[in-house]
């Protein structure tokens, strides 16, 4: 690799979270069924007037303010010319010379590395519809057309698959604490088409350019980036050359091929769309975006540490996931032990999260269900052994740790008296080991401990058993 | 002033998605040239001074606020009720990408 430099440029399509569409008010909701959810203006009947969604205006440049973009005073849509039948009007409602945003950046940290990803501008247009190939025919759902969709294009500053996957990390993320993107991949509502080539470090020479689309999760976008490099290297060192193409990424192959089929031609004949009055942005109106701007990634990792006593890679790991970070909040404001709380929510909750393989938003739980569970340890009412027992029924059903613990029996034995007896039936069947403590090997207690704990099924206060046990012991001794 | 040529008539023809016969493609090589000469015309005008103009009419930001709770959408059978082909509730166009 050492002679090129893999050159990376990203091209991200968001789909804002309105309520409507772009230029109509049709419902952008996910999921309903074929062609429910059209009008005249989506579906691109002739002589009817698009009206701009204020809100994706606004969304727009909050993100491109959360960017760090220089935000235009005055911008206007375009149409971009093109026939698909994805676009029924044959052009789409974007924007060319004059995007909302241009020249920002997005800081990035590859192993202990910063670096600024540059942005050149961000603008705003409108999805076009769905299609799905079977056989000899295409179908249509025109439920997506017209959806606001936002566009984001970087410099081509990314140098590795690593830091494209962080960049994308990074900038899901920020939509998603912006509120303007849910970010999910999967369903399309984030899409990223990265175009890559290598640069020639001996001779300083760029290389061609390959676009990459079909890219359905940040992983995929680190593996097809990954098979492209040693793609073109490989063409390079056999003397060959690159052809400039669109190639798609085959997720079971784990290959790119040329997307034939999709070559049009790329003359899109931009014009000022005049159906459609542009929009002036002035000081007041973007004061007011920017007052809009809730608390970022960055500045929540800064409050976690330094408000609530958490170390760095605790409150990172909170906020790297927004549903993680809003269940620490809430739990917080119930319940005063953070770190406490970012232990169990770190270690134990996300370990049964990663066993069931499921997300947060698929598991009934909920903050309040951890507080309860830690306020039962608090008093006593269960031992932290049992508290780490019930806990995934808690996570995975969104049973009240209450009701678990009285369903199942669980409840601390913090009887002085019936531990006490406990304690010498142990004494009196575990002979070896207490010869052993007698003699001065310390370490028996661990053993008589568990013991106990075993016959309690875990439910014995352990440091009150401590106690009763090391008080039977020295009575052994006189 | 270099006039348009047939080909790339034949080449916005092809963009547009339009089949034209010899004689159309005679006709508009020349209709077309004749639009470009007039805009020539225009061309002679001192702007250096002048903005573009993108809208003719002194509007500016005219919005509507995020909310469909008035809005009639069309129904399935509604929007589908012109399309040449149709099938599941889908537009149907014959397959546009290879395998």
């Amino acid at each position: 690799m050492s002679k090129y430099l893999p050159v990376v440029g990203m091209e991200v399509h968001a789909e804002l979270l309105t309520e409507t569409k772009m230029f109509c008010r049709c419902s952008t909701k996910f999921g309903a069924p074929p062609n429910t959810q059209t009008c005249p203006i989506c579906l691109g009947f002739p002589g009817v007037l698009p009206v701009t969604n204020k809100k994706a205006v606004e969304f727009t440049i909050m993100t491109a303010l959360a960017l760090n973009c220089e935000i235009a005073s005055y911008a206007h849509f375009a149409r971009k010319n093109y026939f698909y039948p994805d676009l029924p009007k044959n052009y789409q409602i974007s924007q060319y010379e004059l995007p909302l945003g241009k020249n920002g950046k997005l800081e990035i940290e590859v192993s202990g590395r910063k670096k600024d990803i540059r942005i050149r501008r961000v603008h705003l247009e409108e999805d076009t519809g769905r299609l799905i190939h079977i056989g000899d025919k295409s179908y249509i759902d025109f439920n997506r057309s017209g959806v606001p969709l936002m566009e984001i294009v970087t410099e081509p500053d990314i140098n590795s698959p690593e830091e494209a996957k962080e960049f994308l990390e990074r900038l899901r993320l920020l939509l998603q604490y912006l509120g303007v993107c849910d970010g999910k991949m999967e369903e399309g509502s984030l899409r990223c088409e990265p175009n890559i080539s290598l640069y020639d470090l001996e001779t300083n020479t760029w290389g061609t350019k390959v676009e990459i689309k079909n890219l359905g999760s940040i992983r995929a976008v680190g593996e097809a980036l990954e098979y492209e490099i040693n793609r073109q290297l490989k063409i390079l060192e056999a003397g060959g050359k690159i052809e400039q193409e669109t190639r798609g990424w085959n997720e079971e192959k784990k290959e790119t091929f040329p997307m034939r089929g999709k070559e049009e031609a790329h003359d899109y004949r931009y014009f000022p769309e005049p159906d459609i009055p542009p929009i002036v942005v002035d000081e007041r109106w973007m004061a007011e975006i920017r007052r809009q701007i809730p608390e970022l990634p960055a500045q929540k990792e800064e409050r976690f540490v330094r408000g609530m006593g958490l170390s760095r890679e605790e409150a990172h790991i909170l906020i790297v996931s927004l549903p993680l970070a809003k269940l620490f909040e809430e739990a917080v404001s119930q319940y005063t032990e953070a770190k406490k709380i970012a232990n169990w929510l770190i270690s134990d909750f996300q370990g049964i999260l990663n066993t069931e393989r499921k997300s947060i938003e698929e598991v009934p739980f909920n903050a309040q269900l951890l507080v309860e569970m830690l306020k039962l340890l608090d008093e006593g009412t269960i031992s932290i052994r049992i508290a780490k027992e019930i806990f995934p029924e808690v996570v995975l059903k969104g049973k009240s740790p209450k009701r678990i613990v009285e369903e199942r029996g669980l409840l601390q034995i913090t009887d002085e008296e019936a531990i006490r007896e406990i304690v010498r039936e142990v004494i009196e069947e575990e002979k070896d080991a207490v010869e052993q403590y007698l003699k001065g090997k310390e370490k028996a207690i661990g053993f008589l401990m568990g013991q106990i704990m075993r016959k309690t099924k875990g439910k014995a206060n352990p440091s009150l058993t401590s106690r009763v046990l090391k008080e039977e012991l020295e009575e052994l001794k006189r | 002033m270099p006039r348009l040529t047939r080909e790339e008539v034949e080449h916005v023809a092809y963009l547009a998605r339009l089949s034209l016969t010899e004689e159309e493609k005679e006709m508009f090589t020349e209709q077309l040239n004749r639009i470009l000469e007039a805009f020539a015309k225009l061309q002679e005008l001192q702007t250096e001074d002048v903005e573009p103009l993108s809208h003719v009419i002194p509007l500016k930001n005219v919005f509507a606020e995020d909310e469909g709770k008035d809005w009639q959408s069309l129904t399935t059978e509604e929007a589908l009720a012109n399309a040449p082909e149709q099938e599941n509730n889908h537009f149907v166009v014959p397959r546009i990408v290879e395998d």
